[in-house]
């Protein structure tokens, strides 16, 4: 189903939730909005829902105005964060609660209910109550409500944020497998920006009640239309300073210089704000054509593959993102490889230049 | 903060305005109109504007009543609330016992109002109660119906037995729902249990405790049948609190215009008095 | 400063428990036998999924639950019966724990006032703890109003503001926090664990909080601790295919695996392995290889190209062969070949393994 917002706006009071946007998504298609907490991810949900009215602008949904539509008759499915459960429903009944407010033929509850079931693997379960579930399963329990109703709008509030670690990366691979041939629209709200990208399909960073950009998420990761989308996209945080072009040369302070490649030679010279990702900065020299600068390491996080380390650059402070394992000292001098090719520059307004 | 738009959910809300207007506002008005005017039945009615109100509020019976009111009120509210959280503190949180408990707790709040009343008075009776006898046994000369004092000890004393226990099921909901992490943290932070008390129970409490307390203050301070029953206000006036004056007023003496009146006072001195309670409990909270 | 002696080796001897009052079998223990020795000033972490017995071996160290059988010593004392209280531990909860009604001076200066210190020493040692924490500004006001970040430093405030705790211990601290936020407070309290040298026990389901804030890491599963190392050994070497399951993101590649005229090989190819082969052929052989060693390499053997997921900063391409499906991790910069792949493992990095643990 295309759903498309308007113009659409909400106000609480005097409190701007969210502001005046405009959005076009991928119809059948998987759609994450991606976000810190508070950024407005639930309310653009809510809204499109219809759970709750827009204060200004229109919702449509396939060509059809239904802003003042309430959510009984919108047909959409929402899964929240929370496991919710009829507690005193089985898993059975409670997959098949949707099809029942529907009147649904009984032989045809059980057969849709069993194909669900086995898809999310909660067969063996189906006696069971929500209470004798694990995390995973009662969020699958929910999950499958929302897809029995065969919905052409599924909005995913965060659905695996509860969960443990393991059964939140086997989830992330199964959902988009789960809705692609149901042809519903999928609306997926995340706070982490590497759900994003297992997930795939489109995103739209959201910041403080704005839709700061909507694309293919691996093209909103890789060309950030400004610097504000650059930091909502990344985690750890996308490494920042200032350059001045001055002619050919890209100037950051003493640290380091580099050549204006032809891309960005027609720039005016100048000062731009440089945005460059945490593992194209890096303490091995992978990358030949890297350019060196100093950093002096102020804290190391250490896994069992990759290193991470915050370091001071010019009176910056980056993070730098390596395959392996590296000893650091708190106060020592690295030297780091940064991948210049990979920098993004972005002009005082923050948009970025020329990509 | 979210809401739906939705007209027809105006038409769920149609039954409650008319039960509303039949219950409250009705009966209300009709009192209202009897405040301001004098009758002699028959249906013929004089203007008397605010005399009966004067009236009221200048009579030394009424300020006697409702001073004994507010004594009662504040006397129960002392003894019923500690009493009710320390009951609720001793009690099993878990295992077979809490549900014993429970029962046992809810018994009182089961038993009919004029029961409790009547009840009270044979087990009191000085020459033929249980309790009655027991005290005069001990050589300490005790009989509710002649001894104002008494009679104060054992109304007060019946209101503790039958209402308490609400107090102290409300609270034991409350501390349920301390999560165990704070118990934990306590026990490393080096706490005392008095300070587990003070830091987190009680706060942790605050929300129920302001109903309870209102809860008790309302019910108490609008209390008739079981005294009525069980002293019937007496001996003398010195347990006759508003209610009971205000029925001896309307029904025993028939004066409809100044018992109108005092049940409008009454009823603004209950809603008065309940916002100023909650306000003061819940003062703070927003934040 | 915590001084040295106040410093201890906990060691954990013979650890079960079960919550049943009578256990029977071994499935009624929610530890089955735990042994295990940390030394003073390390930063361990524990790390397993929900029900694993982590958080059980937790509340034992820390005296909230005596275990059924074993004992506990810290340095050469037997603890196990020794109330929290005296234990000199602080512990962190999943949801932040703060005395709502107090300010955050009050908060941080709660347990010292339990313990009847001086006024002003309080005052001192709770300042300090706020710059560390970067609490100094908030100090006045009430903590209840603070966000869930705010009150889990204090939760942790509260632990560092006394000098005698042996150990502070964490249970899944970063639960409440913002994705955001976590990367942050985890930065934090390494630092703090590298300032102070106090010894810290991290527990938490999050493989990345466990290998990033942790020098040795306990992995359980099951009521059992399945292997104890450095992240590097866990990531490098795991002694059990559920700690390379469990590892890694995705983890580790479990394929079945045939032994055949002194070799080792899958799908019909033989593996150069770093394991020696298995001795007793009953068993079931498996073969593992992480997904950041299976690399492409036209001298490898050929697969089907199943998916490719770009995730930015690499790729996971995931491939067939027979009827066995194995992820692999192929940074942003390699090319994917686009007709008839071929694969290889990086012998150094591919084990075998029997019914579950590592051949060695």
């Amino acid at each position: 189903m295309g759903i498309e917002l308007k113009q659409v706006s909400k106000r609480v009071g005097a409190e701007i939730h969210i502001h005046p946007t405009d959005l076009v998504l991928d119809a059948g298609g998987f759609n994450v909005l991606l976000g810190t907490t508070l950024a407005g991810k639930t309310t653009l949900m809510r809204l499109m829902a219809g759970l709750e009215a827009p204060s200004g602008g229109e919702v449509w949904f396939d060509g059809k105005n239904v802003t003042g539509i309430p959510v009984q008759k919108r047909s959409v499915a929402m899964v929240y964060q929370a496991f919710i459960n009829y507690p005193s429903f089985t898993v059975f009944d409670n997959i098949a609660s949707p099809l029942r407010v529907a009147r649904v033929a009984r032989g045809e509850i059980r057969t849709r209910v069993g194909k669900i079931a086995e898809l999310l693997r909660l067969t063996p379960m189906l006696d069971r109550l929500p209470a004798e579930l694990s995390g995973g399963q009662q969020q699958r329990t929910a999950l499958a409500r929302a897809l029995v109703k065969n919905a052409p709008l599924v909005l995913l509030d965060e659905p695996l944020a509860n969960l443990d670690y393991k059964l939140r990366e086997e989830l992330r691979d199964e959902l988009p497998k789960l809705f692609q041939d149901t042809g519903a629209t999928v609306v997926y709200a995340t706070s982490e920006p590497l759900e994003a990208l297992m997930l795939g399909g489109h995103t739209a960073t959201v910041h403080e009640g704005r839709i700061t950009q909507y694309g293919a998420t691996a093209q909103v990761y890789r060309t950030p239309n400004t610097l504000l989308t650059a930091r909502v996209f990344s985690d750890p945080p996308i490494n920042t300073a200032t350059v001045d072009k001055q002619g050919d040369t890209f100037v950051f302070g003493d640290a380091a210089h580099w050549p204006v490649t032809e891309k960005y030679a027609v720039l005016p010279n100048g000062i731009y704000t440089l945005g460059i990702r945490p593992h194209h900065v890096t303490v091995t020299g992978e990358h030949a054509d890297g350019v060196v600068v100093r950093g002096i390491v102020q804290i190391a996080e250490i896994s069992g593959s990759e290193s991470i380390v915050r370091v001071e650059v010019a009176g910056n402070s980056w993070v730098s993102r390596s395959h392996g394992v590296h000893p650091f000292e708190v106060g020592d001098t690295v030297e780091l490889h940064m991948q210049v090719q990979r920098c993004l520059y972005f002009d005082s307004g923050g948009e970025l230049v020329a990509s | 903060m979210h809401k739906t738009v939705n007209q027809k959910a105006w038409l769920f809300v149609v039954p409650v305005v008319g039960l509303v207007a039949f219950n409250a506002l009705i009966p209300l008005m009709t009192v209202v109109n009897y405040s301001v005017q004098e009758t002699f039945g028959d249906n013929v009615f004089f203007w008397e504007g605010v005399k009966w109100f004067e009236q009221v509020l200048n009579s030394d019976r009424f300020h006697d009543s409702f001073l004994r009111q507010l004594a009662f009120t504040g006397m129960i509210l002392v003894i019923e609330v500690p009493l009710g959280i320390v009951v609720a503190l001793s009690m099993p949180r878990k295992g077979p016992w809490v549900s014993v408990c429970l029962v046992l707790m809810a018994l009182p709040l089961l038993i009919p109002w004029n029961v409790v009343g009547a009840m009270w008075n044979i087990f009191a009776l000085p020459d033929t109660g249980l309790l009655g006898r027991m005290i005069n046994g001990l050589g300490i000369e005790y009989n509710f119906t002649q001894q104002p004092v008494a009679a104060w000890l054992t109304t007060v004393l019946m209101d503790v037995w039958h209402w308490t226990s609400l107090v102290v099921l409300l609270a034991y909901a409350g501390l349920c729902s301390i999560p165990d992490a704070y118990y934990q943290a306590a026990k490393i932070d080096g706490a005392s249990s008095w300070a587990v008390f003070w830091r987190i129970q009680l706060p942790k409490l605050k929300r129920v405790l302001t109903i309870a307390i209102l809860l008790r203050f309302m019910d108490s301070f609008m209390i008739y049948t079981e005294p009525f029953v069980l002293t019937g206000g007496g001996p003398g006036n010195t347990t006759t609190f508003l209610s009971i004056d205000l029925v001896k007023i309307a029904l025993g003496q028939f004066d409809l215009g100044p018992a109108a009146a005092m049940s409008l006072i009454y009823f603004l001195i209950v809603l008065l008095l309940c916002w100023v309670f909650y306000t003061l409990m819940m003062r703070g909270e927003e934040q | 400063m915590p001084e040295e002696q106040n410093m201890a080796k906990i060691t954990l001897q013979n650890i079960k428990h079960s919550y049943l009052r009578q256990p029977v079998e071994s499935q009624d223990y929610a530890l089955k036998e735990v042994d295990a020795v940390w030394s003073n000033g390390g930063a361990y972490a524990l790390l397993g999924p929900s029900g694993c017995g982590k958080t059980t071996l937790l509340n034992i160290i820390s005296g909230l639950l005596t275990p059924s059988e074993g004992r506990v010593f810290f340095d050469d004392n037997d603890v196990t019966d020794i109330p929290t209280i005296e234990r000199r531990i602080a512990q962190i909860f999943q949801f932040p724990v703060v005395y709502d009604t107090m300010t955050v001076f009050d908060n941080l200066a709660f347990p010292l006032r339990n313990r009847g210190v001086a006024e002003d020493k309080v005052k001192l040692r709770v300042n300090e703890v706020a710059v560390m924490l970067d609490l100094e500004d908030s100090l006045k006001r009430r903590a209840s109003g603070l966000t869930a970040d705010g009150k889990q430093k204090i939760s942790l405030g509260r632990g560092l503001v006394r000098e005698d705790v042996n150990v502070i211990m964490f249970d899944e601290p970063l639960t409440v926090i913002d994705p955001h936020l976590k990367w942050l407070l985890r930065s934090k309290l390494k630092e703090l664990h590298q300032q102070l040298g106090i010894t810290m026990i991290y527990v938490t389901h999050d493989q990345t909080e466990a290998l990033t804030f942790a020098d040795r890491v306990l992995v359980m599963y099951d009521g059992t601790v399945v292997q104890v190392g450095t992240p590097v050994d866990l990531f490098e070497r795991p002694g059990h295919t559920f700690v390379g399951h469990f590892i890694g993101s995705p983890g580790m590649n479990i394929l079945p695996c045939e032994i055949r005229d002194g070799a080792a090989s899958f799908a019909g190819n033989v593996l150069q392995t770093a394991s020696p082969l298995p001795t007793a052929d009953n068993e079931r052989v498996e073969v593992g290889v992480r997904p950041e060693f299976v690399r492409f390499d036209d001298s490898g053997f050929a697969v089907e190209i199943v998916k490719i997921d770009d995730l930015g900063r690499y790729k996971i391409v995931v491939v067939r062969c027979n009827d066995s499906t194995l992820k692999m991790i192929v940074d942003e910069d390699i090319r994917i070949p686009s007709e008839s792949p071929r694969i290889s493992f990086d012998p150094e990095y591919t084990r075998l393994y029997t019914d579950g643990w590592v051949v060695e």
